[in-house]
């Protein structure tokens, strides 16, 4: 015995009459479970790698890491990284499933807590603009996700724009420094979230 | 904008990150007032994701995880559009989402709320947006959760959503909420949100013409990116 439906709302959309940006919600501590490959139930990683082992791709093979610090001086555990980046010729890939998709994800989860990126050395994106990474932060903690940037130590960071709009004396905490190591060339930068040396976060919503 | 204009806070619809109520926001919030991204160096477009990656199932987490059987749970469709600040769909956005099971358990290892793991299930899920924006998540009503923010805190049941648009600075993680829920009265994660219009838009609406009869009810999620490169004066006559 069936009777007939109820008829329907007109809108039924959670921004009926409410149309806006959808905010940010924290990452929380367990990110890894949609998020990070090999952690938690996810066979398949999105921005694991960054590059493909021998893969011809032209660009000098480089590692970033580091660690994230809380106000404390505390490592955080569960800081969620990524990053995106042009090529070593400047330019933005346009497929993040490519030999090389600018993309990158890494998290602090790790021995001794530090995050690692192994990705290639971007060139500068347009006339003026220095090489750089762009990075996104979210943690447990941060109801909204922050954005940074990351510059390399050898490189003349002089003109960035971007640097430039930095106080000169917040700027160190943008620029990752170079170490040569047999396995090649490692970038060392920690994130500080607040207090002494605190890394500079853009307003970039 | 003014260059010389400082921030202390995301401002419009975010949380400030300095939210005391949630205790882990203390240590980790920036003391410093965030600075302006100059004009033009935050056109630099955004990961795009080829469906190549994806498996059949990805968007279903009651399949997807499956070792003996089927999850335990309410079922339920979650489908959405994901749009731009003009109301333009996203196309080919990737979407991911991860949640506690139906008893409010996290796979994750980190997890030791004494609430039963489902073995025929992880609670994540993965999609891509299709030509008008659209997505759809199958999935499980996940359960309410304790933890140690305050004495005797629930996190509403949510589903944490991961989304792409066409420009890093769309990047957004976030959270749906179910309608209804007590719960959110009582929650610091929610309530960090401070524009109750703001905090209303990561409430799912029932639609019963989304619900598959004798399988699953179903819900509205709707997703609007912000990010700082649009303004509402451009040019919309192409929407590409």
């Amino acid at each position: 015995m069936t009777t007939e439906p109820p008829p329907l709302p007109e809108d039924t959309s959670n921004l009926a009459g409410n149309f806006g940006p959808s905010p940010s919600q924290t990452v929380g501590p367990y990110f890894h479970q949609g998020l990070v490959p090999g952690v938690q139930g996810l066979q398949a990683g999105l921005g694991h790698v960054m590059v493909t082992p021998g893969s011809p791709v032209p660009g000098e093979r480089v590692t970033l890491t580091g660690r994230v610090l809380d106000g404390d001086g505390v490592t955080i555990e569960d800081a969620l990284i990524e990053v995106w980046q042009a090529d070593a010729n400047g330019a933005y890939p346009a497929r993040a499933d490519a030999d090389f998709g600018g993309y990158g994800r890494a998290h602090t989860r790790t021995p001794l807590h530090r995050y690692a990126l192994h990705t290639l050395k971007p060139g500068s994106a347009a006339p003026g603009l220095a090489p750089r990474l762009n990075v996104w932060l979210g943690m447990r903690g941060l109801l909204t996700h922050l954005v940074t940037a990351v510059y390399f130590s050898d490189e003349d960071n002089s003109g960035d724009p971007l640097l430039n709009a930095v106080p000169d004396h917040r700027r160190h905490t943008l620029i990752a420094r170079r170490e040569d190591t047999p396995d090649g060339a490692v970038y060392h930068l920690d994130f500080r979230m607040q207090g002494q040396d605190e890394t500079v976060f853009f307003d970039a919503y | 904008m003014n260059h010389e204009e400082r921030h202390p806070s995301p401002g419009g619809v975010h949380a400030p990150h300095l939210s005391p109520a949630y205790a882990s926001s203390v240590k980790r919030a920036p003391h410093e007032r965030l600075i302006p991204l100059p004009h033009g160096l935050h056109d630099f477009g955004a990961p795009v994701f080829g469906a190549g990656r994806l498996q059949p199932g990805d968007h279903d987490t009651t399949v997807n995880a499956r070792v003996n059987g089927e999850p335990l749970g309410e079922r339920v469709v979650v489908r959405g559009r994901l749009l731009d600040r003009q109301g333009r769909p996203v196309r080919g956005a990737l979407i991911e989402t991860w949640q506690a099971n139906a008893a409010g358990r996290y796979v994750h290892a980190r997890d030791d709320h004494d609430a039963p793991l489902d073995p025929n299930f992880t609670g994540t899920a993965r999609m891509l947006t299709d030509e008008r924006g659209e997505y759809e998540l199958i999935s499980i009503r996940p359960g309410a959760y304790p933890w140690r923010n305050h004495h005797n805190a629930w996190r509403p049941a949510h589903i944490h959503f991961s989304v792409f648009g066409t420009n890093f600075t769309q990047r957004l993680v976030s959270q749906m909420y179910f309608p209804g829920d007590p719960l959110l009265a009582y929650d610091p994660v929610y309530l960090g949100i401070p524009d109750p219009k703001g905090r209303d838009r990561l409430v799912s609406r029932f639609d019963l013409s989304l619900t598959r009869p004798g399988w699953a009810l179903g819900y509205r999620f709707d997703i609007v990116l912000g990010g700082d490169h649009a303004t509402p004066f451009e040019d919309e006559d192409h929407d590409d």
